[in-house]
């Protein structure tokens, strides 16, 4: 197990891959909409997943400190080493920030967010048409940077596969685990 | 002396007078006959894909005459400038005034005329009257509170609509899955005595 990740840290990861990469093609989408039903329920949908996205890290981090992950190959070189620790936590560091500043923006916008139409989440803005602006270019920024350190994540694996012909990305592939 | 007798007679007519005169405020004190549109707001509420919306009307004009002790005569009166709506969405209220909304082009207003109050007691009323938006008319009744402050009354209320009765929403916003049907009107005026 010492070489592996759990079944659960597997599932997660790319559970929210597949999240990130929707709820991220949603917003790219819909904003350019002229205003429609179809729009508002897309940007429904958008933040639905957002909250979701959301716990499901929550829930990955609190696994992931009882389950520490498999450690990087000893032949990494140090700065790469450094490199890849300073991604993955950037990447949950923008994880979390992202729904929370859409859901800031949200409020200040006037629109309070209710998880799949049911669960109300409180407002913690008065309405405020400039935050909310300034909420929206943040909510880009975080997003867009976010997509480049997927880029960077990505790349990454694909090198460890291809070039330097290890398991950094077999062991985070799901079906292939011993427990 | 002789002098003292008319003056007394005329002074007992003069506080005949000032007492009817001042039965006559008094009455006429109870008696509101303007709302003070600056401290007065017109909001709604609706939903959206669950989601509770609040909005609310930059300016209206209201013309009242309501005394509680003579209901049978109290009339109300409002007109709503639509293009003065906040829809509570940044994004909705340039479209809102569109056609398929309120065009407000050929319906700039929407009114309201009461037929008739009933009191339901402990300041309780209600008013029964015809609104009218796009043209379409209905008739509808909204319970209220008068509350009476010093020289004058704030009055609270609401009632509910369906902005399909209005056609507030053709052609794809139609659907009321999305964006509901029921549209909560809830009106908070500052009633005046007096003249303007």
């Amino acid at each position: 197990m010492n070489n592996t990740y759990t079944r659960t840290a597997i599932a997660l990861h790319w559970l929210i891959a597949l999240c990130l990469i929707g709820s991220f093609a949603l917003g790219t989408y819909m904003t350019d909409l002229s205003l429609s039903p179809r729009k508002l329920e897309l940007y429904s949908w958008h933040k639905w997943a957002g909250v979701s996205i959301f716990l499901l890290v929550l829930i990955r981090l609190g696994w992931r400190l009882g389950h520490p992950p498999p450690p990087l190959p000893a032949s990494m070189p140090a700065v790469l080493r450094a490199a890849a620790h300073f991604t993955h936590i950037a990447l949950y560091v923008l994880m979390i920030a992202i729904p929370l500043s859409g859901w800031l923006m949200s409020s200040a916008k006037g629109v309070q967010t209710v998880w799949f139409g049911i669960v109300p989440l409180p407002d913690l803005l008065t309405k405020n048409a400039d935050l909310g602006k300034q909420l929206e270019s943040l909510h880009f920024l975080l997003n867009y940077t976010m997509a480049v350190l997927v880029f960077t994540h990505i790349g990454a694996a694909l090198k460890h596969h291809f070039i330097d012909r290890d398991d950094i990305l077999r062991r985070m592939l799901p079906g292939r685990r011993p427990g | 002396m002789s002098t003292q007798t008319p003056s007394k007679a005329l002074s007992t007519v003069t506080t005949a007078a000032l007492f009817a005169f001042g039965l006559a405020t008094s009455a006429s004190a109870a008696e509101y006959t303007r709302v003070d549109t600056a401290s007065s707001r017109i909001t709604f509420k609706y939903t959206q894909m669950g989601v509770g919306m609040d909005g609310h009307f930059e300016r209206f004009g209201a013309s009242i005459l309501f005394d509680p002790a003579r209901l049978e005569a109290a009339r109300a009166s409002f007109e709503l400038q639509l293009d003065s709506i906040d829809t509570g969405l940044t994004e909705a209220n340039e479209d809102v005034k569109g056609k398929i909304w309120f065009d407000t082009a050929a319906h700039p207003v929407a009114t309201f005329k009461s037929s008739g109050f009933k009191a339901l007691g402990d300041n309780r009323y209600e008013v029964s009257g015809t609104l009218t938006i796009k043209g379409r008319s209905r008739n509808v009744s909204a319970p209220f509170t008068l509350t009476p402050a010093d020289k004058a009354a704030d009055v609270n209320g609401t009632f509910t609509l369906k902005r399909s009765d209005f056609a507030i929403g053709e052609g794809e916003w139609a659907d009321v899955v999305i964006l509901a049907d029921e549209i909560r009107i809830a009106f908070q005026l500052r009633a005046l005595h007096g003249a303007q």
